[in-house]
């Protein structure tokens, strides 16, 4: 006999814009002793050299994605892991991966009846800032920009609809 | 005041480290810091030397955080040993089958110095 199981799917909320930002604001707070503000109106696109993305799937699929410039990522490091992070760039990419998931996990956890019903991806870490990341179509998107000693920290959120 | 061993396990040495240090932040006199990326690295700790708490994450590859306890339940020498789950996931049900499974307690990553604290120092006895 053949069982099926029926995923309930979370529709996109704009909403949830102002989750995202709760949920990223309080890892960073928590996680690297840093209150950053949001960036109310960033003027330009997501850039940096140093990019965390963890995949959703379950009742809403997608990636979180947290992007910073490579020295932002270092310093964000040495605060989690103290100053020895500096001197090893893995530690440093590898934080910025672990900042990212706690904030997906954080932001889905903010969101009624995802916690049981979404998985996390293991998170990667692109290092470079030549490319493009397409999601297949129809895709909804939230980006918040958080500002940390004047450089902008990118959180986006993309859901495959 | 007592010093402590600590086993802490994770597949990610960062978040290992993040752990250590919330626990020293939190001002618990750790001696000795055993690390293991998966249960079954754990279980083989456990059995080089008991330590006087375990701190685990729950998904992990080769041995997660739940057959861990599993396991970790049938060592003789482990009996009595605290261990706190550590979770990304939010999940309740996860959290509910490691209590089941014997977990004493469990942190939700993000986390302060001062939750592990609270959640740490309960377990231990005296002198924390």
């Amino acid at each position: 006999m053949t069982q099926t199981h029926a995923q309930t799917t979370v529709p996109f909320d704009p909403k949830w814009k102002a989750i995202m930002e709760c949920a990223a604001l309080e890892v960073f707070e928590m996680m690297a002793n840093v209150r950053l503000t949001v960036n109310p109106s960033p003027a330009e696109v997501p850039t940096g050299g140093q990019t965390a993305m963890v995949g959703m799937a379950g009742a809403i699929c997608g990636m979180i994605t947290i992007r910073c410039t490579r020295a932002t990522a270092l310093t964000l490091a040495s605060l989690m892991l103290g100053e020895e992070a500096v001197s090893n760039p893995a530690s440093a990419r590898d934080a910025l991966g672990e900042l990212c998931n706690m904030v997906a996990g954080n932001f889905k956890a903010k969101i009624s009846g995802l916690a049981d019903a979404c998985m996390l991806s293991v998170p990667t870490v692109i290092a470079g800032e030549d490319y493009s990341m397409d999601t297949a179509e129809p895709a909804d998107g939230i980006t918040i920009a958080l500002v940390y000693e004047g450089e902008n920290i990118w959180v986006s959120l993309v859901t495959h609809s | 005041m007592k010093k402590l061993k600590v086993l802490i396990v994770d597949d990610s040495s960062v978040m290992r480290k993040i752990v250590e240090r919330a626990l020293r932040q939190a001002g618990l006199d750790i001696n000795e810091v055993a690390e293991a990326s998966n249960g079954a690295e754990a279980l083989a700790e456990v059995q080089k030397g008991v330590p006087d708490m375990i701190l685990s994450d729950i998904n992990m590859p080769v041995m997660d955080g739940l057959e861990f306890l599993k396991n970790l339940s049938s060592l003789e020498s482990a009996k009595g040993i605290p261990v706190i789950m550590i979770t990304t996931e939010g999940s309740e049900a996860r959290v509910v089958e490691a209590l089941s499974a014997g977990a004493k307690g469990y942190l939700r990553k993000p986390f302060t110095p001062e939750q592990v604290k609270e959640r740490v120092a309960p377990l231990l006895g005296g002198g924390q």
